[in-house]
């Protein structure tokens, strides 16, 4: 899968009459991590959301690879690049780890369990495979849809928020795979409170100074 | 595609199983609506005769509306539905999946326990399997509307009115039918006609009801 | 097809300007065709050989039922150039009309009950008109309040819309199975409004009656709207300006 470019075109996007932003236009190259910054309330979940295709923009396009991802074969074809993770991790209490992954992944592509297990050992849940996730912490809980990094194979990720509730060992081995999923020449687009300054070429996106 | 429907299935199966107390609930509510009947107008068996397929049809009309309440909420409140909804796979066949499980769990159960609740209401012996297959064909029509319903009011944290507000007068074709069937079992007269309606019915639910839930569902989600 | 007429449509401001010259013709006639319509359907019309004067009711129950249930699919169709084409102004026209077609309905059922008063002795009889108007009641409550419910905008109107399409698919459903119902258990009884042998003298102010309400129903929907529409682009210049040049 050969990932493309993504191009916001005067994108905006408006709730219960307040503008959030308007006309955002950003060309992201392959190999990108964007930042998405901003106070609260700026847009920046909203932003990942219309990204994602969760959210009508209420003006404005956005392609990927020339073509716009809210039509026609543009939006089949964004359903198979982009992995949207979300505030809420749509992991269910009553399954257990293992079964929340192979059900979140065959959403896109069926996984084989062995490649589970591996991912849950990455993100350090090796021994909570078989465990119902209500018995496990937010913080693990983060991790188990995390482990979907390690698992899917799309080139664009949008991840809201992923740092929430993971300690700073967590945090620091995910920083890394961005970075490897971002050399590999994919495309990271995510929120955060957690400052990336350190990362080496992560642009920012300041929503709280486009509006 | 039949891939995603039996996974879905899989999962949707032992979420049910792990909290056996939710399957139950439904069909308590059912035997408990039709227990009130015999108590708020007596026990006189003609009389329960008469009332007992508007007992039935009612209570299981109430039961699967209160069952459907909750549909989609859980998935909806820890960001489930937000995946479904980004999956590649069509949203449509996976909502009709996941009905059609609901309904195997409660629909399916009303259909075997409802003969039970006939004999209870004097009922003939003879007309109890017209009563099986009229809720048989009837009730997951009733599941699919039901569902309808809660897509629309997902998002909402007090549904259960609202649900029942805006899906029981959908339901009036399918109470007048079954009723009408199970009359025209008592009279002795033939009840072809009533359940070759309530199948087309069905049919027409099956088809059209998945798109308006995956509609309501996609609204739902983008609030 | 000349689509450039459509988009213009979804402009607030150009249907603000054009409903504003529509609406007083729409009054005009509307307040004409009932004030002929009622005067000689009360006065001048000769009476029912069966039902005497009572039956002059049909001249209020008649076109309030009609305009109950076209409202019903104009909000269908509102429902359907909301989520296909995402028009907003249909998003203002399936909320205001809603609350129109609960009181067009709710004027047909009591007109209807105290017509059954003389007719058939007692105000309500679970006749198939009258419980289809009632289950229709039912429908426009539901949509209202669903709208009322979902607290975005955007969101409530969508959602509104769906359900008006589900309601308008099972509408036929609902109206045959109420019918079938009711010759199922009343077999036989006196139909009122029977169709043949009204005589040219009866039906024409009621046709004028007809169009009374449709002019009445379109003044009040296009009233609700330009107010919904101000109140919906405050914020904009165009609506300022209006206001200072109203005030």
């Amino acid at each position: 899968m050969k990932p493309l470019p993504v191009e916001l075109d005067s994108l905006a996007c408006e709730r219960d009459q307040r503008e959030l932003f308007a006309s955002l236009s950003l060309q992201l190259e392959p190999g990108e991590v964007l930042q998405v910054a901003g106070p609260n309330g700026s847009g920046k979940t909203s932003l990942l959301r219309i990204m994602a295709g969760l959210l009508p923009p209420s003006a404005g396009d956005m392609r990927y690879g020339g073509e716009s991802v809210f039509s026609g074969v543009g939006r089949e074809n964004w359903r198979q690049q982009r992995l949207y993770i979300g505030h809420a991790p749509a992991v269910k209490g009553a399954l257990t780890a293992e079964e929340n992954l192979a059900w979140l992944c065959a959403l896109s592509r069926p996984v084989a369990n062995d490649h589970i297990w591996q991912a849950l050992e990455q993100v350090g849940l090796r021994g909570f495979e078989d465990v119902p996730c209500h018995n496990l912490s937010a913080g693990q809980q983060r991790r188990v849809a995390l482990a979907r990094l390690y698992l899917e194979q799309h080139p664009v990720w949008i991840l809201d928020e992923p740092f929430t509730a993971i300690d700073k060992a967590g945090v620091a081995a995910l920083e890394t795979h961005i970075l490897q999923h971002a050399a590999r020449g994919g495309l990271v687009i995510m929120t955060t409170h957690h400052g990336l300054e350190h990362l080496p070429g992560v642009r920012c996106l300041d929503l709280g100074q486009v509006g | 595609m039949r891939q995603i429907v039996w996974l879905l299935f899989c999962r949707e199966w032992r979420l049910a199983w792990r909290r056996p107390g939710d399957l139950l609930n439904p069909l308590v509510f059912f035997a408990l609506v039709v227990s009130l009947f015999p108590l708020a107008v007596g026990p006189e068996p003609s009389m329960l005769r008469a009332m007992a397929p508007g007992v039935i049809w009612v209570a299981a009309l109430l039961a699967t509306l209160l069952s459907l309440d909750g549909l989609f909420r859980s998935d909806y409140e820890d960001g489930s539905l937000e995946q479904w909804v980004l999956s590649p796979h069509p949203l449509a066949l996976m909502v009709l999946v996941k009905v059609l499980h609901h309904w195997m769990m409660s629909g399916l159960a009303m259909v075997l326990l409802a003969p039970l609740f006939g004999l209870m209401l004097a009922l003939p012996l003879s007309s109890l399997p017209v009563l099986a297959l009229t809720l048989l064909l009837g009730t997951p029509i009733l599941s699919l509307l039901g569902a309808v319903g809660a897509a629309l009011t997902v998002g909402l944290k007090s549904g259960g009115v609202l649900l029942a507000l805006l899906i029981l007068p959908l339901y009036i074709p399918v109470l007048i039918l079954g009723t009408g069937a199970m009359d025209a079992a008592l009279q002795g007269m033939p009840v072809t006609g009533f359940a070759l309606w309530l199948g087309c019915l069905a049919v027409l639910a099956l088809t059209l009801a998945p798109i308006a839930i995956a509609a309501g569902l996609r609204i739902g989600v983008s609030e | 097809m000349n689509w450039s007429f459509f988009h213009k449509l979804g402009s607030p401001k150009w249907f603000y300007d054009i409903s504003g010259r529509w609406l007083p013709w729409f009054a005009v006639a509307g307040v004409a065709l009932l004030v002929v319509g009622s005067i000689w359907g009360l006065f001048f019309a000769p009476q029912d050989y069966q039902q005497g004067n009572s039956f002059r009711i049909i001249y209020i129950h008649v076109p309030a039922a009609f305009v109950a249930q076209s409202c019903y699919m104009m909000l269908a169709v509102a429902g359907v150039v909301s989520l296909v084409w995402r028009m907003k102004l249909a998003d203002v026209a399936l909320k205001c009309a809603a609350p129109i077609g609960a009181w067009m309905t709710f004027v047909a059922l009591l007109t209807g009950a105290i017509w059954g008063k003389p007719t058939w002795g007692t105000y309500w009889v679970w006749d198939a008109r009258l419980t289809s108007m009632l289950i229709l009641l039912f429908l426009y409550f539901g949509i209202i309040a669903l709208g009322q419910a979902i607290s975005n905008r955007e969101t409530s109107a969508k959602a509104t819309a769906v359900l008006a399409i589900v309601g308008t698919v099972n509408i036929p459903i609902i109206k045959y199975s109420v019918d079938w119902w009711n010759t199922l258990h009343q077999p036989a009884t006196f139909k009122v409004t029977a169709k043949p042998a009204m005589p040219v003298e009866m039906w024409l102010p009621l046709l004028l009656m007809v169009l009374g309400f449709y002019a009445l129903f379109t003044v009040s929907l296009l009233m609700r709207m330009r107010l919904e529409v101000l109140r919906r682009e405050q914020k904009t210049r165009w609506v300022r300006e209006t206001l200072e040049k109203l005030s």
